[in-house]
């Protein structure tokens, strides 16, 4: 046994070259999981959040990026690794759920054939005991009566039941290591209550490490022990969940919490949306990438890129952020009273002599729609 | 299923009513030549004309023709007697249809196993230069007319007006069970012809095709699931990407069986088709009635095993 | 004294009047078997009898999972689709089987917003065109160059540049798309705007500029706003009452405080439930209470109380009788026999802020 985490990524940055110029998918990204541990990515779309963990499983290469950086996952270092052996890991080692279970199994292939598929991959196992396994994978997973199920098509299940069939492939080589790409989001909020759950119930059980990426704050909340905020292809706040929930410091991260309405806050409480939108990843922003849309930006944010740091009292807790750590605090504090963040911008300093409007959102440009798309 | 099978035969039956229909009217309405006339040999006296005309039914009025003609069919399968050949349509039609199985079999083999490859190929090098040169060459390949590459072909390699010596000219076929070495010789060069144009069709269906499923989720899967990339194309992305492709193929054997004129004609190969291009060219109604009617028949029959085959290959469709 | 018929116009007029009086709307869909002779072999029951008043100005959620009917309701109103039985009152006036000059004039009245943005704009035309497509449509603004102002002035309102007038589609990110949808839909100044999804393919940081438009839309024009969204988080901020539909039926349908604060009706309690709170420390504290199972075809829904085949408090009554809805103390109203007391709630439900 090595000791340190199961699975660390270290400056990792993943480019892909398109007909548009270069798309900074994932641009220099650090973080680490342990073995029974639960790790949140949270971003919108184009913040790299998904990108960054196609390539933990190598299969942004496929699709022509270059990847420089390091990943190493049980004292190897994945970026490096020869296809064939990372072939072996994919599926058995580290294994990974997605968005939509209904596109991603495929509509041909009955459940349990695609589960013996997957079994006898990585195994060397006959047809008949890798069929006895999924079946009991399919019932691990909570699904009634799969003997019959592992013959239907994947047409034939409901959505929850898709992605707990998903979540039994993936666990058929026992994993130490389970992605999760926004798998609740396709599903209704009783479905995902389940989902989650089950999650959470086969890493007591099995002691897997899990990362689950998400743009759902209340989906992390449940269910993850630390989480990196992602904001066009960087890390942008990394903490223990209590803390980025408590005492968020990255002022994107407050714009998340503060603009999505919440059951726990009162309901007439206003919302505060983060002005303009996402920034392309083929033209980033100069200085800090948060500052054209930042209600606190000063003039020097305009050329000085943060990095990631820890925060004076908590080490475990980083933040890219050109803001003093006494203004951030006392900026979340008037936050958290009610405070409109035009009211609170003159504790950051004299800001920028010309302000960009900050509510109406600047007009699109030369973007794709629907987000990054690997071309 | 069963079910389903059968209301689309009844659909069948009502569709060649229809197509009778409309070939009989098409025949009297823009008439190739008179029928009669043409029995009648040389300057013929009217009188032998009329009497021609009484013998082979033309005098009656229109729907009185064609009720005798779908009473003949129903009650003694008998598609009428060829003016020309004075042989029952039935009789000539299967004696040639040997030679058009023989032409279209072939022919399928040989552009499936070009096509595909070529096509998958193609889809897994998108974007090389092997790509752009075969999907140039393809387009050439569909443009390129049946008649002018099977006359191209003879003049170049074969036996007899070729430039060189290699396969066997037009009009030298032979049935398989007359000599089955000949059968095979004279048919390479036809095989060749008619499998061209489909054959590039089929590799540009299955790379498009092919394309876009391995953009899918489940192929995202599928290698997240860790296997070789060489079963990720072959079991997860061809086996979509193939489907619409039968359903093409079912079409088009279908057409094929019905007569490829244009390549019996050019190769003198007597199979359906040469029988239906002598048809139009003598007038011979029953004739031309019968090879449309059999030509449709295998058209709208492919069509029902295409649909039947899609439940088997696609377990979403269901009837 | 007065005649009936003074009563009733009065009444008619008076702003206590709903906008909308919807009385056992009923929407199936028939599933068919055949080619061209089809048979009905069955009916999907989308919306399956449903009553329920919206006033002026209010706005009022529909919340449930996917194929509860909420979406085909939205549809049923604004007349996108044809009820097969019930009423829908549109300020007094029977609008359930209108067509032709009466369906066009009741789109002058009541306009609806989509889920997807990009998919429900016309890719080859302009935003400026797509605007003033209402104003087409009814043959208003004929004068030369009024509906470009009106268009820019629209633009403006819904936070668009004016100057994009001639740009298309494409050029717009998905939020500012939607507030193309949303100016489109505002354009004729209708009383009734029905909102389906409006924020659910945006993203977390632009779902709050949409909502926040759409709050300060419905103030400044009067508008009753029908709110639909799977978010109960969302629907809780924006509206003023909520109905819970299930299977096709409303199985509760009260004031936003008291549905959140107190639900009534299982389903309720298990949707309030199931949804994840960002506060890590409030998500621990209650002890979930998770539903089973899947929700039953609406081709071939459950005896008497839909809900019954998953419900925690089901008795053999409710297999039986079918719950009516009826007020059940504190402005709710729900359908069920064995409606959630305080305890259930407050151990299962409640993520009061613990801030």
């Amino acid at each position: 046994m090595t000791d340190g985490p199961l699975l660390k990524v270290e400056d990792l940055r993943v480019y892909f070259d398109t007909e548009d110029g270069v798309v900074h998918a994932v641009d220099g990204v650090s973080y680490s999981v342990d073995t029974g541990k639960t790790l949140g990515i949270v971003g919108e779309s184009g913040s790299g959040k998904t990108v960054s963990s196609l390539t933990t499983l190598g299969l942004t290469r496929l699709q022509g990026a270059t990847v420089t950086g390091r990943i190493h996952f049980e004292g190897r270092d994945l970026v490096g690794l020869p296809d064939r052996e990372l072939r072996r890991l994919r599926g058995n080692d580290i294994a990974m759920i997605f968005q939509d279970p209904l596109s991603s199994l495929h509509p041909f292939y009955k459940v349990g054939h695609q589960l013996v598929e997957a079994i006898r991959t990585h195994r060397n196992v006959s047809k008949s005991a890798a069929r006895k396994r999924a079946i009991d994978l399919l019932e691990l997973v909570g699904i009634p009566d799969p003997q019959r199920r592992a013959d239907e098509y994947p047409h034939e299940f409901s959505g929850g039941m898709r992605q707990r069939a998903m979540i039994a492939m993936a666990l058929s080589n026992e994993p130490k290591l389970l992605i999760a790409d926004e798998p609740t989001t396709a599903l209704d909020v009783t479905v995902q209550a389940q989902i989650l759950a089950l999650l959470q119930d086969l890493q007591d059980r099995l002691g897997m490490a899990i990362i689950i990426i998400t743009h759902d704050l209340g989906v992390v909340a449940e269910i993850t022990d630390e989480i990196c905020v992602m904001y066009s292809g960087r890390i942008v706040e990394r903490a223990s969940t209590d803390q980025i929930f408590d005492a968020p410091e990255h002022p994107y991260t407050w714009g998340l919490l503060k603009s999505i309405p919440r059951l726990d806050r009162p309901r007439n409480e206003d919302l505060v949306p983060i002005a303009g939108r996402p920034p392309s990843l083929i033209m980033r922003p100069s200085g800090c990438f948060f500052h054209p849309r930042c209600p606190y930006v000063q003039k020097r944010h305009r050329t000085v890129d943060p990095e990631l740091a820890p925060v004076p009292d908590d080490s475990h807790h980083q933040v890219a952020c050109l803001l003093d750590s006494s203004v951030r605090r006392k900026i979340w504090n008037g936050l958290q009273a009610g405070r409109d963040p035009t009211s609170l911008r003159e504790l950051a300093g004299p800001g920028l002599p010309s302000r960009a409007p900050a509510v109406a959102a600047p007009i699109a440009s030369g973007t794709r729609p629907g987000g990054l798309r690997a071309p | 299923m069963l079910r389903y099978i059968i209301r689309r035969l009844l659909w069948v039956i009502v569709l060649l009513i229809i197509v009778s229909m409309v070939t009989f009217v098409i025949f009297y309405a823009f008439p190739s030549a008179d029928p009669a006339v043409l029995r009648a040999g040389r300057s013929p006296s009217p009188a032998l004309i009329a009497h021609i005309r009484h013998t082979l039914g033309l005098d009656q009025p229109i729907y009185v023709q064609y009720w005798r003609y779908l009473e003949n069919i129903i009650l003694h399968f008998n598609f009428g007697y060829s003016y020309q050949f004075s042989l029952p349509v039935t009789k000539l039609i299967f004696q040639r249809l040997p030679a058009t199985i023989s032409l279209t079999v072939g022919a399928v083999v040989v552009w499936l196993l070009v096509g595909l490859p070529v096509g998958m190929i193609s889809a897994i090098r998108r974007r090389t230069v092997l790509d752009r040169a075969t999907m140039t060459a393809t387009l050439v390949a569909i443009s390129a007319p049946v008649y002018w590459l099977g006359l191209m072909s003879l003049l170049l390699v074969s036996n007899d007006i070729g430039v060189v010596h290699i396969f066997d000219g037009a009009g030298t076929y032979t049935g398989l069970t007359a000599d089955p070495g000949r059968w095979f010789g004279s048919l390479i060069l036809p095989w060749l012809v008619l499998a061209t144009a489909f054959a590039a069709f089929y590799a540009r269906l299955l790379r498009s095709n092919l394309i876009e499923t391995m953009s899918e989720d489940y192929i995202r899967t599928a290698r997240a699931k860790g296997l070789p990339e060489r079963e990720v194309i072959l079991r997860h992305g061809v086996r979509s990407a193939i489907t619409p492709i039968v359903t093409v193929l079912g079409i088009d054997i279908g057409t094929l069986l019905g007569g490829a004129v244009l390549t019996e004609y050019v190769f003198n190969i007597p199979g359906v088709g040469r029988l239906a291009y002598e048809g139009i060219i003598n007038a011979d109604l029953p004739v031309i009635q019968g090879t449309v009617l059999f030509g449709a028949f295998f058209i709208v029959i492919a069509n029902l095993i295409v649909d039947v085959a899609y439940a088997f290959l696609d377990p979403r469709v269901r009837y | 004294m007065t005649t009936l018929d003074e009563r009733v116009d009065a009444a008619r007029f008076t702003t206590d009047e709903p906008l909308i009086r919807v009385r056992n709307l009923v929407k199936h869909f028939p599933i068919t078997r055949g080619i061209i002779f089809q048979r009905k072999i069955g009916a999907v029951q989308a919306v399956d009898g449903i009553s329920f008043d919206v006033k002026r100005g209010e706005t009022l959620g529909l919340v449930g999972e996917t194929g509860c009917g909420k979406s085909t309701t939205a549809r049923l109103l604004v007349r996108l689709l044809d009820p097969t039985g019930g009423e829908i009152l549109f300020e007094g006036e029977d609008i359930a089987k209108r067509k032709g000059d009466g369906l066009r004039a009741l789109h002058r009245e009541a306009q609806m917003i989509f889920q997807d943005p990009y998919s429900s704009l016309n890719p080859r035309k302009t935003v400026g065109s797509i605007i003033a497509e209402p104003f087409a449509i009814h043959g208003m603004l004929k004068e030369k160059g009024a509906r470009k102002q009106r268009v820019q002035e629209l633009m403006d309102r819904v936070g668009l540049n004016p100057e994009h007038y001639n740009r298309y589609p494409h050029e717009f990110s998905g939020g500012q798309r939607q507030r193309i949808g949303v100016a489109r839909a505002i354009a004729l100044e209708p009383k009734l705007l029905v909102a389906d999804e409006p924020v659910s393919a945006l993203d977390v940081s632009i779902q709050a500029q949409v909502l926040n438009l759409l709050r300060g839309l419905q103030r400044e024009l009067n508008l009753t706003l029908i709110f639909i969204a799977h978010d109960l988080s969302v629907v809780r901020h924006m509206c003023d009452r909520v109905a819970v539909m299930y299977l096709g039926k409303i199985v509760e349908i009260s004031p936003a405080d008291s549905l959140y604060g107190f639900p009534r009706h299982p389903y309720t309690g298990a949707l309030l439930s199931a949804v994840p709170v960002p506060n890590p420390t409030a998500s621990h504290r209650r002890s979930r209470q998770l539903l089973s199972g899947d929700v039953p075809s609406p081709a071939n829904p459950p005896s008497a109380c839909r809900f019954h085949t998953r419900c925690p408090k089901a008795q053999e009554v409710c297999s039986v009788e079918e719950p009516t809805l009826e007020e059940k103390g504190g402005g709710s109203i729900a359908a069920c026999h064995f409606p959630l007391s305080r305890d259930e709630v407050r151990r299962e439900v409640e993520v009061t802020a613990g801030e």
